[in-house]
């Protein structure tokens, strides 16, 4: 009882507080910092890495946001004024970013960026383009050693990376270029085509040819025989108002033009990816040989990166959870009070619930930025369905005989939901509400992809690196979080629940 | 207390009462019998206000009943139904107590009158603190009643109050309500379809047929002189269960 009680008066205080502290965290942190943004792949991230280390040596305050997502995160994100600087690939920029109205030269490019604020300060020193590759013995049994040769061979299985599956200069222009006849072509995560050729369940995929994967899996590139591929050099970008602001960091970002030949991108990718070392140490080790800057790595023991994880996983789920609360158990009164408003209501949470995860992630982004924010929407989002249905089966449950009772004392409307409604739909709201923060823990791995942090993060970087240790290190983590969350759940239940209707859904 | 005046109520087109004219005595135990349907239900609840009458005009102590004054009317009036209505997730005591906490009662005043009512329902001090699905049919009803009782109100309304209960247990009930009715000297309005327990527990007996009052007065008076023949059927078909 006296439990029952304190609950209600520290409840709405607890979330409140933590919606202020989210407000606060999810501000601009970066005031006078240089923020360097990374795609999620192993090369991307090693030249944030080295970007970063280069700042940083100029005395500026720098953070690197680490494996953000594709191309088009990056690219809106530095547009936005997000992130400050990043790598980007020439041909990524005339062929999918400014497709619509394809620059005619250079010039004409970074006039282009220019005019988006984004400067373009020139090539890191080495290209990494498009290419098809296949197991060395396998174009060998089959006789095959140009992109002209597949047109004899139909039956061939093809999986590429989502992103060149989607992209106008990836698959469907080599497919219409060469007149390829292949059926059996699927996108996957591109670390997985990797493993797929290994295994023999596919016989092609696209490589960069930077890859370190190339020598790894025994891989061969085929000749480009008819020059398809565009020239894919690594470009620095970054925002001219940089110039302005902290020049010194501009300074020090030029530093890296020419800084990398393609055989030092080749060994670092495969000291990352096949050695296991990670990237901001490889990153010093290039800075400590060519430039003389010595940086000291702060390398976080495993201990402290599971506690950083989960403390982020755990401020995503709370805050999308309580906030999910705060707004889905009103919605599903009002659901139960106006019948038909509430079919309205029930349609558009389920809805809600279609939209996949990636896409609504990548949808917040030009409103809410990245990091957090888009990921904390899009679990608010979610959590909405569960909580709403069942607090509104809760009070639409309620056997009408008591609703008679509680109207026939007198109490007024307000006191028969707080004192009668409420409480019986108690048991049902908080099965929804255990619901959501469950699939909630799932989902939160995603946020990852927006640079949330969380479990997220050793997963994406587990399959990133082919390294299931690392995999284990978020999924684990994850599982026995959303165990903890389940048994937290059903403790509040057993404390907030009053004896009378305990055990049962349904009042 | 209450007065109908050609009061009709319908539901999807169907007559549940049928222009019904009709006073309570205050200070007298009324008890509404009939077949099923035959509207004695239908006219309790919108005594207590659940139902508005489609026509006609119903007053409560002079007044008409609307809807703007209906709450506070509520609280001058006592409701108890068959399956009791007590809320699952109150105790007993937190069932009895709701209305009056709600309206600011010190719990001076509450204590007091929570023992008052459960020495007049002859209900356990130890029962207080359970809730109702640990406590039997018989229990939960005397909860039912103190809780109606809680304001102390001018009116008690009770539909087929004993309904649910076994016989024996029933028996033992009707035998404490008529002592409370005559201890509390209130105007009591109860519905039931047992004339048996009419006829033990009224003052006047109504007895109603297809939303229409056939005949009001005394069981023996009913016996003596029925209105029509089927007030004579409807007590021989409740004496018939006793044998010869």
């Amino acid at each position: 009882m006296n439990g029952r009680r304190a609950f209600r008066v520290v409840g709405p205080v607890l979330v409140v507080t933590l919606l202020v502290a989210a407000l606060f965290a999810g501000c601009d942190r970066s005031g006078g910092q240089v923020l360097i943004g990374s795609k999620k792949f192993t090369e991307s991230v090693i030249l944030g890495e080295v970007l970063a280390g280069l700042v940083s040596d100029a005395g500026v305050p720098v953070t690197h946001r680490r494996a953000l997502g594709g191309t088009r995160i990056l690219f809106n994100a530095l547009a936005s004024g997000e992130i400050h600087a990043y790598v980007e690939y020439s041909g990524t920029l005339t062929h999918e970013i400014l497709a619509g109205s394809r620059p005619a030269d250079e010039a004409a490019l970074r006039d282009r960026l220019a005019a988006s604020g984004i400067r373009l300060a020139g090539s890191i020193g080495f290209q990494n383009n498009y290419a098809l590759g296949m197991p060395e013995a396998r174009m060998a049994e089959l006789g095959i050693s140009s992109i002209s040769d597949l047109v004899d061979h139909p039956e061939l299985r093809f999986r590429f990376g989502n992103e060149f599956m989607d992209r106008v200069d990836g698959w469907p222009g080599l497919q219409a270029f060469y007149g390829l006849p292949q059926q059996d072509v699927r996108g996957v995560e591109h670390e997985l085509a990797y493993r797929g050729l290994a295994a023999g369940d596919a016989d092609l995929t696209e490589l960069y040819t930077t890859d370190a994967e190339i020598l790894h899996y025994g891989l061969r590139t085929l000749d480009d025989d008819r020059g398809y591929f565009t020239q894919y050099d690594a470009v620095l970008l970054y925002r001219i108002e940089l110039e302005r602001d902290t020049p010194e960091a501009v300074a020090a970002l030029k530093r890296g033009l020419g800084l990398i030949d393609p055989a030092r991108m080749i060994a670092m990718n495969a000291a990352v990816k096949i050695e296991g070392r990670a990237e901001a140490e490889i990153a010093a080790e290039l800075l400590r040989e060519r430039l003389d800057i010595d940086n000291e790595v702060s390398t976080e023991g495993r201990l402290g990166r599971l506690l950083r994880y989960t403390l982020e996983h755990a401020l995503l789920v709370g805050l999308s959870l309580s906030a999910a609360v705060l707004v889905a158990v009103p919605l599903g009164i009002l659901a139960a009070y106006r019948r038909q408003l509430g079919q309205i209501l029930l349609a558009v949470v389920g809805i809600l619930q279609t939209i996949p995860a990636l896409a609504l992630l990548v949808f917040m982004i030009p409103f809410l930025g990245i990091g957090a924010g888009p990921a904390l929407m899009a679990l608010f989002l979610y959590s909405l369905l569960p909580i709403v249905r069942n607090t509104h089966a809760g009070i639409t449950g309620i056997p009408i005989h008591l609703r008679e009772s509680a109207e026939a004392l007198g109490l007024p409307a307000g006191a028969r939901l707080r004192r009668i409604e409420l409480p019986l739909a108690l048991p049902t709201l908080l099965a929804g509400i255990k619901t959501a923060a469950v699939i909630n823990v799932g989902a939160a791995t995603l946020g990852a992809l927006v640079g949330a942090g969380g479990y997220g993060q050793p997963i994406l970087a587990g399959i990133r690196l082919d390294d299931t240790a690392l995999i284990l290190e978020g999924a684990v983590p994850a599982a026995l979080f959303a165990l903890g969350a389940q048994w937290l759940f059903e403790r509040v239940e057993q404390w907030v629940v009053p004896r009378g209707i305990r055990g049962q859904v349904k009042p | 207390m209450f007065t109908l005046d050609r009061v009709s109520k319908r539901f999807q087109g169907a007559a549940a009462l049928d222009g019904i004219t009709l006073a309570f005595e205050s200070g007298r135990t009324s008890v509404l019998i009939g077949p099923s349907g035959c509207g004695k239900s239908t006219l309790l609840r919108l005594l207590i206000g659940l139902l508005l009458p489609d026509e006609g005009t119903l007053t409560f102590d002079g007044r008409p009943l609307a809807v703007a004054s209906m709450r506070g009317l509520r609280h001058r009036m006592g409701y108890v139904i068959q399956q009791g209505g007590l809320f699952p997730h109150l105790t007993a005591r937190d069932n009895i107590t709701l209305m009056a906490r709600h309206l600011g009662w010190r719990q001076e005043q509450i204590e007091p009158r929570l023992e008052v009512l459960a020495a007049l329902t002859h209900f356990p001090a130890d029962g207080l603190g359970r809730y109702p699905n640990e406590l039997s049919g018989g229990q939960n009803q005397r909860v039912a009643l103190m809780r109606a009782l809680m304001l102390d109100p001018e009116v008690l309304l009770l539909d087929e109050p004993l309904g649910a209960l076994d016989p024996m247990i029933r028996y033992e009930l009707q035998e404490d309500l008529k002592q409370i009715f005559a201890a509390l000297g209130k105007t009591v309005i109860l519905v039931t379809h047992d004339l048996a327990e009419a006829a033990f527990l009224g003052h006047t007996i109504i007895l109603m047929r297809e939303g229409r009052i056939l005949q009001i007065g005394r069981l023996a008076e009913m016996m003596d002189a029925p209105t029509e023949p089927f007030v004579e059927q409807f007590i021989r078909a409740q004496r018939n269960h006793f044998g010869p």
